[in-house]
């Protein structure tokens, strides 16, 4: 495993890639750039992603050399992540950097994989990940592909960037059970889809007898998906969490600078403790995201419960937090000409995505109270009686 | 290797502590010396054997009582985040953990002592027998009149000769019974606007004009005390801190109790939550799935907080406590009401009994958590106590986020000028 260094300390290399990634979006992203791509209709610029891949290598931070990514681990993935979600980065972030990339990574190396690896890593091609989700985990019932002599055919449903994409993975059911396969887009009939976050686009996909290029075999592909589905929760985490501070920071200068009755609207303490508990959410999520990270990283922590911790919490506080800035922001918040609806419509999406938190909770709850054992160390009941 | 180490955790400070950073981080050199200094005093002095009093006192002859404090004041000079490695030796040796034997002293007043008594000596005097718990500490901040406005309290404070004659009144108080020392904050100059005319001062529990009652509070128990000063006499020696400086005083000593209230255990599902997961499993009857969903909220809740400290507890190796423990108490309390309601919510029925409101006797020593009933009763003041919620959000909001304060009607008027009541 990857040097992960102190846990929930960034070091100094790291410290610069985020000052390289905020430098680079606050030119290429931002809610200029997010406007001007929603009006312009395309899902993505396919420039600034081929730079993100080659000229900062930010997209496959913790692939390996060897396999064409940056060698670093998931925490200097996770840095640029946040660096992203801050700025409401464009592109397809989610089937490729979240999901696709870490599922390549974790797939047996060949020539299929290798290639696709690489042209990912730096950012030439993109990929959508089309394999249903039950919250978060693989659930094999859900593959709705068939692979007959590796050709797939089937509905895969409504999947995230899947308009971006020019290459998409794909869970199929063959006779001995599901494999990973890799499709090329033009292959498939795309639906383009109005999504209420434009900058995160979908598109309905079906396959009819699509050549498909198989990456992981039946052994494997249940470990594989499961693995880039937590890599993608966690990524997601963080996305949520570097949204979420901007959209802070954009509320505490709001209530500095509005005056309403001759005051400051921050020194109300009406508005002063909605800021403060925006805070502690923020703080909440931001420690669980990066544990996630870590424990994904260094193997401190079971994989499911911290991918879990982390969505349950972040998928709350980021829509909390956007729901808040607008309320802080009043009517100014409302308006289309305010950036608060763009993170509020990511906040809506980024929650729904890769389960629910109310899916993720019940999964905590799966993992940690279901299997609680009573003992006789428990709080003792008051029974009336003295 | 160590260098980039240093530079690393130096950042990682700056950025949770923010101004509160001061320079002083931990080597590997004093690392070690800190590891073999505890492990030699517990090889002398096992406290599996030895009185507690004496095991506190070789801690703070060998300067493990506080590394950070100077050398001979239970002291190291080395960094505050060495204290983790001390206490880990000598705990782990079955040493007690004596924040637990003498809060006040150990939270409040050595920090204070150490940073504002007049004197080297007086420092050595009080230190000593407070790090092994012979002396008891309490705090006299808050009183009938001054609770979240405690810079507006009345206490007074009159000079004669060198020394100083008080007269007021003191509540929630808790040890004060017990207490060899309180730290006082009273009025020195009603003239002055409410923060300005405020000393600090170490009151001797046990010298005339001090009387301590038992409060009753609502689970019938008596954890804390109302504490009357009449012409009670403190020799000016034992002012903390310039004549009018108390405010600043106080407020160093307060950020070190909400930290240690904020501080919270390791280890995930330890604490106020288990209380609620324990009964959950040992009651399976009473199950339902909306019931495990608001425990699962509660948990993940516990759980984020845990990790928060952690994370603040990984950055900050060194520094003094700053605002950011402000999260920590604030969660924490509000947490432990829910919890509690929760588990009450659980019980129906049961829950309504209790075990008994005969009057408990202040300050006993053993379980003073109780029943699960009680510990929902006492979770009341959760939010109360240590600076209310309302407080830890105005404190997150101006002093972490940099809000303007609110309007303030008592802004640079002469205490005495203030409306009261």
């Amino acid at each position: 495993m990857a040097d992960t260094g102190i846990r929930f300390v960034f070091d100094a290399e790291q410290r610069q890639l985020r000052a390289a990634v905020r430098k680079f979006c606050a030119e290429s992203f931002g809610e200029t750039a997010a406007r001007r791509l929603m009006e312009s209709g395309e899902t993505f610029d396919a420039g600034t992603w081929h730079r993100l891949g080659s000229e900062l290598g930010v997209l496959a931070m913790s692939v390996p050399e060897a396999d064409g990514g940056a060698g670093g681990s998931l925490v200097d993935q996770a840095v640029a992540v946040e660096e992203f979600g801050a700025a409401l980065a464009g592109g397809p972030l989610f089937g490729t950097v979240y999901l696709a990339i870490p599922a390549l990574a974790a797939c047996p190396p060949g020539r299929a994989r290798d290639e696709l690896l690489r042209t990912l890593a730096d950012g030439r091609r993109t990929a959508a990940f089309a394999v249903a989700d039950l919250a978060g985990a693989f659930d094999p019932d859900r593959v709705s592909i068939n692979v007959d002599q590796d050709r797939l055919s089937g509905d895969a449903g409504r999947v995230v960037d899947a308009t971006a994409a020019e290459v998409i993975l794909l869970a199929a059911s063959g006779s001995d059970g599901p494999g990973l396969y890799a499709v090329e887009a033009s292959e498939a009939d795309r639906t383009p889809l109005v999504t209420m976050d434009p900058t995160r686009p979908q598109a309905g996909v079906v396959l009819r007898d699509a050549p498909a290029r198989l990456l992981a075999g039946p052994g494997d592909t249940g470990r594989i998906i499961n693995h880039a589905l937590r890599v993608g929760s966690a990524l997601l985490a963080v996305e949520q969490v570097g949204a979420a501070q901007h959209l802070l920071d954009l509320s505490v200068e709001y209530a500095k600078s509005r005056l309403q009755f001759g005051r400051q609207i921050g020194s109300f303490q009406a508005i002063k403790h909605r800021l403060a508990d925006m805070f502690v959410e923020l703080e909440h999520a931001r420690s669980t995201a990066y544990h996630a990270v870590w424990a994904l990283a260094d193997g401190s922590d079971d994989p499911a419960l911290a991918a879990s911790i982390a969505q349950a919490t972040c998928s709350a506080a980021f829509s909390r937090i956007a729901a808040d800035t607008i309320q802080v922001h009043g009517g100014i918040g409302f308006t289309w000409e305010h950036q608060a609806h763009l993170y509020f419509k990511r906040a809506a999406t980024d929650a729904a995505l890769l389960g629910s938190a109310e899916q993720h909770r019940s999964r905590v709850a799966d993992l940690v109270l279901d299997n609680t054992l009573a003992h006789s160390g428990a709080v003792r009941v008051a029974t009336g009686h003295p | 290797m160590q260098s980039s180490a240093r530079v690393r955790a130096a950042e990682a400070v700056k950025r949770v502590v923010g101004n509160g950073y001061r320079d002083g981080m931990s080597s590997a050199g004093d690392t070690g010396r800190v590891t073999e200094l505890a492990h030699a005093v517990v090889a002398e002095y096992d406290p599996k054997q030895v009185p507690v009093t004496e095991f506190l006192g070789a801690c703070y002859d060998a300067g493990l009582s506080w590394v950070h404090f100077p050398v001979g004041l239970g002291g190291l000079g080395v960094s505050r985040g060495l204290q983790s490695v001390a206490d880990g030796i000598l705990q782990g040796a079955g040493g007690p953990v004596p924040l637990g034997l003498n809060p006040m002293g150990y939270g409040m007043a050595a920090p204070t002592v150490r940073e504002h008594a007049q004197s080297e000596d007086l420092k050595r005097f009080l230190l000593r027998p407070l790090a092994t718990t012979e002396d008891i500490w309490c705090q006299l901040f808050s009183e009938p009149g001054a609770g979240s406005d405690l810079a507006g309290l009345a206490t007074s404070a009159v000079l004669d000769g060198d020394e100083w004659i008080i007269n007021g009144q003191k509540v929630w108080t808790s040890l004060a019974h017990k207490s060899r020392w309180g730290l006082l904050l009273a009025r020195t100059d009603p003239d002055a606007p409410k923060h300005k005319g405020l000393s600090y001062f170490v009151l001797d529990m046990r010298g005339p004009g001090v009387q301590c009652r038992p409060l009753r509070q609502m689970t019938g128990q008596a954890e804390f005390n109302e504490v009357y000063i009449t012409d009670a006499r403190i020799p000016d020696v034992h002012r903390l801190g310039a004549v009018g400086d108390g405010w600043r005083v106080a407020m160093t000593t307060l950020m070190n109790e909400r930290s240690a209230l904020g501080a919270s255990g390791s280890r995930r599902g330890s604490g106020t939550i288990a209380d609620a997961v324990q009964l959950w499993a040992a009651r399976p009857e009473l199950h339902t799935p909306v019931l495990r969903d608001r425990l699962s909220q509660l948990w993940l809740r516990a759980e984020a907080q845990r990790l928060t400290s952690e994370r603040s507890r990984m950055a900050a190796t060194s520094g003094d406590p700053g605002p950011e423990g402000s999260i920590g108490k604030m969660v924490g309390a509000e947490l432990n009401q829910r919890i509690y309601e929760f588990c009450m919510d659980l019980l129906g029925p049961e829950g309504i009994l209790y075990h008994s409101y005969a009057m408990h006797g202040a300050n006993d020593d053993g379980d003073w958590r109780g029943p699960v009933q009680q510990r929902y009763l006492r979770s009341r003041a959760n939010t109360i106590e240590g600076g209310t919620s309302e407080v830890m959000r105005n404190i997150l909001g101006e002093r972490v986020l940099g809000l303007p304060g609110d309007l303030r009607a008592d802004a640079g008027m002469p205490w005495k000028e203030i409306p009261r009541g």
